[in-house]
């Protein structure tokens, strides 16, 4: 019973990690590359839900939904980007702060505006609404199941396209050390806007894939940001390996606690103080673990600019 | 290879004003101080509690906006957890008074202390990481104090706190009354404001300002900037936690909402709205802040599709914030600064 | 650390004085590049030691090392003949060394004055004083202005300095350094990037400093190191291949094997 419930939240902690990692794959190149914080990363994935949501309703089919969000989303982070974005790129971090924080607050709102300040459920997919055995007395959503596999899967082809393709070899450079990487010819602002186009697309398929399980509704993607910031400063600002190992890391740290923690504390304290205690530590959990990261290693598990 | 590892100091423009008018008077945060002493007398005209009210809470926010432009404008040093002491001011009050202890001579000491030791503990440890990493690891302290509130059910977890009443002044019962409570705020601002405005100017402020411009120039004529910069720290958390008292008697209300990230960036907004490094910049920005959003937020509900454009708009075309504009408009160069 | 003291003195000529400033072999690498090779030196009181090679030789990483912003890989580094190897810059600094950069390193809001004083207030202590407008301290700025009289900016004291012209930003350089009132001085190519008339002014400026402090000078400029140098050393690739005199280096063959092609002498 244990066991299974240990393997079922560890499946529910990856999951997590895995929406982590979209999330902050992108948030970490734009990070990295551009010097650029974009606080309105988490809104973009907000909006890919909602776009997701809108086009299952009008297809009637999730996956023809999500094929149109896509697309969507990354016209909406183009737009943003010529629109807002690139006349921020040689400011300092505060500008950034304060006209991202703006477009946030517009988004947040706009999203009522267009779909309605009630949340929105997308239906799970036919097809993945079942449950899958995966050993003696564990079952496991079919979907979760399909997200998590889905996001190995974009994890490896990142991997593949950061460390073999031209534009991916740009983009390690331009982390590393972008004023060279100008020097040397390449057109920074475009790079600039494919990374930020895909790095959009990529938080908006996080939230198309997390329609069907979560609640679409505004504001979701304003504690998810938070949870971005902490698994790319773990990870080292810039690096996607370092992004992937802490979007897990977080993942399972964060799911696992909340469960356990309590658990674990019984041994040393009466129950119900226990499960207080338990309740009060688990969501600080990670900034602990982000804190005693930095404490340690002050730029990140995997610092790419030294 | 990054075959240029010295340091240097070109990147920042040079700025005539960055030594903010030692010398010459500055005339805009008497005018505010004054306006605002006059406000009680023209709001007796019109809707008096709601106005006070208004302008109280503009003024406790004011504080918490000078108390981060003392380390954000004045030490680059990017706060984004500031909203914690709020919280540990609010809290200080409410948990005192559900104990019993109402006075304010015993709330504010503990306020003090409470959010001189979170600065303490919390600035030592980030001080230690530069530039992202530290906006990022104060956060995540924010964070933690927002969930730790949270998890307090004795105090009404997530929910918050209900104050019976306004705190007692040495047993009184003076803060009910809300043009005192106004003026005690109003006086609160101002003297913070001078303590602040003393410090950037002192041998202190210096090496603050110095650290800001150039950290490796500072080391090389024998400064270790961290010390400096975890006093600094310590102290806006301080004014900050006071701030907190105030707004916890304010609203006679403490939540863990009061410590949200969303808070803590709403901070930074305001000391960048005004213009950075100036301290009377933070007030005119709580004040845009606080004012605009209860004025548009009167002609429609959807007063946040304007307000969001708005700041947008002030980043792209208005470079050093209102106080920029101010500046611009009278024709001086970098009088905001 | 009397082994370390008796080993700098070994490395000393000569003189039976205790040098002012003494490097037991240092080493320091960059990954597999070597920039710092069984470096030992010791520099006499009051002499002026000039330290020249081609670019990339390893001058300036040298220079980081014994002021403490880079850390040696290995060796010490004794100051008056107390070892400071390891200790952060600042705690250097207030031991009496000081350094200038090769790229200007000055606070660009503060005026010319403001960064003298700042130096002068980091010697004088009490910095945690809260109150009293700094910027009116006649303590602070009565040997600011002194110093920036000695170097000929005076009169453009009050200019925030970013707005300096570049050799008037490098005269404030060495003022800055003169201000923590050091016994060594480090000068990390104090000409570089000025014009004729800038660079005399400079080179005058040192002719007077010359006996004050103890000086090691990094410098390109030949002129300039062989009209003001007691001593010069040859660092080439991290190693010292050839010091002594200017006569004697100038006729070194190891130092005109390494330079010719590269650079006149
Ligand atoms: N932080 C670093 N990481 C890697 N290599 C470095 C670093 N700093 C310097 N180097 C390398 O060490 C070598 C020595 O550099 P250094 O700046 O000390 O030379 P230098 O003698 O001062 O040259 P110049 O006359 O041009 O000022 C160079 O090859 C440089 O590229
Ligand atoms: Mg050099």
């Amino acid at each position: 019973m244990t066991l299974s419930l240990f393997l079922v939240q560890t499946l529910n902690g990856l999951q997590f990690g895995i929406l982590l990692f979209f999330i902050a794959a992108g948030l970490t190149l734009v990070f990295g590359v551009m010097d650029f914080i974009n606080l309105a990363h988490g809104v973009q994935y907000m909006i890919g839900a909602y776009l997701a949501a809108m086009f299952t309703a009008l297809t009637g089919n999730f996956f023809f939904g999500l094929m149109l969000a896509l697309p969507s989303a990354l016209l909406f982070g183009l737009l943003l980007e010529f629109l807002i974005f690139r006349h921020l790129y040689a400011r300092d971090h505060l500008d950034q702060v304060l006209a991202t924080f703006g477009i946030i607050i517009f988004l947040n709102q706009a999203v009522k505006v267009v779909w309605g300040a009630a949340p929105l459920s997308v239906p799970v997919p036919e097809i993945l609404s079942g449950t899958v055995v995966l050993m003696d007395g564990l079952l496991y959503p079919a979907y979760r199941l399909a997200l998590i596999g889905s996001g190995l899967a974009i994890a490896l082809i990142l991997y593949i396209l950061v460390s073999y393709t031209r534009i991916g070899m740009l983009v390690r450079a331009g982390a590393t050390n972008a004023p060279m990487v100008s020097a040397l010819g390449v057109d920074i602002s475009r790079l600039f806007m494919v990374v930020f186009g895909f790095g959009a697309m990529l938080a908006g398929f996080a939230g198309a894939m997390v329609a069907p399980i979560l609640s679409v509704e505004p504001g979701m993607g304003d504690n998810l940001l938070i949870l971005t910031f902490v698994v790319i400063v773990i990870g080292g600002i810039g690096s996607i390996r370092g992004a992937f190992i802490a979007a897990l890391l977080v993942g399972l740290v964060d799911t696992l606690g909340r469960i356990f923690g309590p658990f674990l504390l019984r041994l040393i304290m009466d129950p119900s103080a226990a499960s207080q205690t338990g309740r009060a530590l688990a969501p600080m959990l990670i900034y602990i673990l982000m804190a005693a990261v930095l404490f340690f290693r002050p730029a990140g598990l995997f610092p790419v600019r030294k | 290879m990054k075959p240029l590892p010295e340091p240097s100091a070109t990147a920042a423009p040079p700025l005539p004003a960055s030594r903010p008018g030692f010398v010459r008077r500055e005339w805009l945060p008497i005018i505010l101080f004054v306006l605002l002493a006059l406000l009680p007398f023209a709001a007796m005209l019109g809707p008096e509690k709601y106005t006070l009210s208004l302008v109280t809470r503009v003024m406790i926010f004011a504080l918490a906006a000078i108390s981060l432009d003392l380390i954000l404008g004045y030490g680059a040093l990017v706060s984004f957890g500031h909203a914690a002491f709020l919280g540990i001011g609010g809290y200080a009050v409410g948990i005192l008074a559900a104990h019993g202890f109402q006075d304010a001579a015993l709330q504010v000491p503990v306020a003090l202390l409470a959010s001189g030791l979170f600065a303490l503990l919390t600035g030592a440890i980030s001080l230690r990481t530069k530039g992202v990493y530290f906006i990022m690891i104060t956060l995540a302290f924010g964070q933690m104090a927002f969930f730790f509130a949270i998890s307090l059910s004795a105090y009404g977890g997530d929910d918050g706190l209900t104050l019976a009443s306004r705190s007692k002044l040495f047993g009184l019962s003076w803060l009910e009354n809300d043009r005192f409570f106004y003026g005690l705020v109003l006086a609160l601002l101002i003297g913070c404001y001078a303590l602040t405005r003393a410090i950037v100017a002192s041998r202190f402020g210096r090496v603050i300002r110095g650290a800001k411009e150039n950290p490796v120039r500072m080391e090389a004529v024998g400064f270790s900037p961290f010390r400096y910069q975890l006093a600094a720290y310590v102290i806006s958390g301080m004014i900050c936690g006071l701030a907190g008292v105030l707004l916890a008697n304010q609203a006679e209300f403490v939540a863990p909402a009061y410590m949200a990230w969303q808070r803590s960036g709403e901070l930074i907004v305001m000391v960048i709205l005004g213009g950075l490094a100036s301290l009377h910049g933070a007030i005119i920005g709580a004040a845009a802040f606080l004012l605009l959003e209860e004025i548009l937020s009167g002609y429609t509900e959807h007063w946040k599709l304007i307000f969001g454009p708005f700041l947008v708009l002030v980043v792209l075309f208005a470079r050093g914030g209102l106080l920029g504009i101010l500046a611009r408009v009278r024709g001086k160069s970098g009088g905001g600064r | 650390m009397t082994g370390l003291e008796a080993a700098a003195k070994a490395e000393a000529p000569a003189t039976s004085a205790t040098p002012a400033l003494a490097l037991v072999d240092l080493n320091k690498a960059y990954g597999a590049l070597k920039v710092t090779d069984h470096v030992s030196l010791a520099f006499d009181v009051g002499e002026l030691h000039a330290i020249i090679g081609p670019n990339g030789a390893g001058k300036t990483t040298l220079i980081h090392q014994i002021s403490g912003l880079a850390q040696a890989d290995a060796g010490h580094i004794l100051l008056d003949g107390q070892a400071i190897t390891g200790l952060p810059m600042a705690a250097r600094v207030r031991k009496g060394l000081a350094r200038s950069f090769q790229i200007t390193s000055i606070i660009p809001g503060f005026s010319g004055l403001e960064n003298v004083a700042l130096a002068v207030q980091a010697r004088l202590g009490s910095s945690f004083r809260l109150f009293g407008a700094v910027a009116r301290e006649e303590r602070l700025n009565a040997p600011a202005r002194a110093i920036l009289e000695t170097v000929g900016l005076l009169g453009r004291a009050d200019l925030p300095a970013g707005l300096l012209s570049h050799g008037e930003k490098r005269q404030l350089e060495l003022a800055i350094a003169m201000a923590t009132e050091p016994r060594v001085l480090l000068l990390d190519e104090p000409l570089a990037g000025t014009g004729p008339e800038e660079s005399a002014a400079v080179i005058a400026l040192l002719r007077k400093l010359k006996g004050r402090y103890t000086i090691v000078l990094i410098e390109h400029d030949m002129d300039a190191v062989f009209a003001l140098a007691d001593r010069v050393s040859v660092l080439v690739y991290g190693r010292i291949i050839a010091s002594g005199t200017p006569d004697a280096v100038r006729h070194d063959p190891a130092v005109r094997e390494a330079y010719l092609g590269e650079e006149g002498l």
